[in-house]
């Protein structure tokens, strides 16, 4: 396979006459090349670029008492895709207005959320603007960056005793997917929501959204 | 008779850039290929538009495959060697030193600790067909006699903080938490790792959920 072709077919008829043999200095590079390919098909197809990021969460820890949450939205994430909320606290009388809405990035839940907590979104796209003309000439991009993100954070963690954002509380049926979980995890960092847990349904919770289902007006 | 002369054009062309620049590419691909050892079982993980990359040392993996199957992984050979060894003790297994090494080389599993030696012998045929019919590690966050996972976990942490401790290091705890699951499985079954992991003999609160990177969206 690995022959050297040392060009004896150029000069045949000369091999008699004494002279300085000629050898060619080519190489059949043939076989080395379909190695190389051979090796570059290999690690072109197993190697994966796309390494798997990741999404930080920390959950509630159950203290006991209740903390009383201003401005918050629950949603209520249920079987087949789909979303029910309602705003500040459930009332025991079924007062409580409970909506139904999906994923749907331009009329679902995204939208709910972005006028839920447009204040925030409003002041933290001054802040960005704010920060990146009064530093963008002075200080180097990363450390503009880490300034915007100290900033952002500060709206995001604001108590709630001065000017709220809005706090999500998100409850996961049993039987809803976990890719609908973590997607609603994601919308919160869309519409810059700093503040949200991930907590159980409740029964009442899952009673009210079975009314719904079952044609029920909302009590 | 005059010879009549044909050109003798040579068919051979100078390969020589080419071989350079496909010498070139397989020495990139080899030296940026990282090589994983084979999960058992395929997940579809969620997108989502989180940029933090996974670290690679010093994670504990739960994968949740889509039909609500648990398995168990974590890195370094030295912990897993010790991890086995402890879950051994507490279980009444013992395992060979044959087994402990292949165990340590090994990837995720997804089998209740009776069935774990069986998987650990088996060939990879075996362990193929194993894993297909596997109903993955036992979790009842309920039940701690049952949790198996919960097990896992406190060894896990427990041999990981020893290595740590081992080695002269200050800060032993390093040893970070991450769900993998599929974006099909049921919230039941995270549900039930994330409260397996909130116990209060583990106390665990902070997670990594495995995600893929997709467009970044904004509020306008």
């Amino acid at each position: 396979m690995a022959d050297v072709n040392t060009g004896g077919d150029g000069g045949g008829g000369k091999h008699s006459k004494k002279r300085a043999k000629k050898t060619s200095t080519h190489i059949d590079m043939t076989p080395m090349v379909d190695l190389a390919f051979l090796l570059l098909t290999f690690f072109v197809l197993t190697s994966t670029f796309s390494k798997p990021t990741t999404m930080e969460i920390t959950m509630p820890v159950d203290e006991g008492e209740k903390k009383k949450v201003f401005h918050a939205l629950t949603i209520l994430l249920m079987e087949d895709d789909e979303i029910y909320y309602y705003y500040g606290e459930l009332k025991e009388d079924g007062s409580t207005q409970v909506n139904k809405t999906n994923f749907d990035p331009d009329k679902g839940i995204r939208k709910i959320l972005i006028e839920k907590n447009r204040n925030a979104i409003d002041e933290i796209r001054k802040l960005k603007k704010d920060l990146i003309a009064k530093y963008a000439k002075s200080v180097s991009q990363d450390s503009l960056n880490r300034l915007v993100n100290k900033e952002v954070l500060s709206v995001h963690r604001r108590p709630d005793d001065q000017d709220p954002t809005l706090t999500v509380i998100i409850k996961a049926d049993p039987k809803c997917k976990y890719g609908n979980v973590v997607e609603m995890i994601d919308e919160m960092s869309v519409a810059e929501i700093g503040k949200y847990a991930l907590v159980d349904i409740s029964p009442a919770e899952k009673e009210i959204v079975e009314t719904i289902k079952s044609g029920g007006n909302n009590p | 008779m005059p010879k009549i002369k044909m050109p003798k054009s040579s068919p051979s062309l100078d390969m020589t850039p080419m071989v350079d620049l496909a010498f070139l590419l397989v020495t990139f691909f080899m030296l940026t290929a990282q090589f994983r050892g084979e999960e058992p079982v395929i997940v579809d993980i969620p997108a989502s538009q989180k940029e933090i990359p996974i670290p690679d040392r010093d994670i504990m993996t739960i994968t949740i495959d889509s039909a609500d199957r648990v398995f168990f992984n974590i890195d370094n050979k030295a912990v897993r060697a010790n991890l086995l060894k402890k879950m051994g003790e507490k279980y009444n297994v013992s395992f060979t030193e044959e087994q402990t090494k292949t165990f340590s080389l090994m990837n995720s599993f997804g089998v209740p600790m009776n069935n774990l030696a069986e998987f650990i012998s088996a060939n990879e045929g075996g362990r193929e067909k194993m894993n297909k019919q596997t109903k993955g590690i036992p979790v009842d966050s309920a039940n701690a006699a049952t949790n198996q996972l919960r097990d896992w976990i406190i060894f896990g942490r427990l041999a990981s903080a020893e290595f740590h401790r081992d080695k002269g290091e200050a800060n032993v705890s390093k040893l970070r938490f991450a769900i993998k699951g599929d974006a099909r499985a049921n919230y039941e079954i995270i549900n039930a790792i994330l409260k397996t992991f909130q116990r209060t003999d583990i106390n665990v609160n902070q997670f990594n959920l495995l995600t893929d990177l997709e467009g970044k969206v904004t509020a306008e």
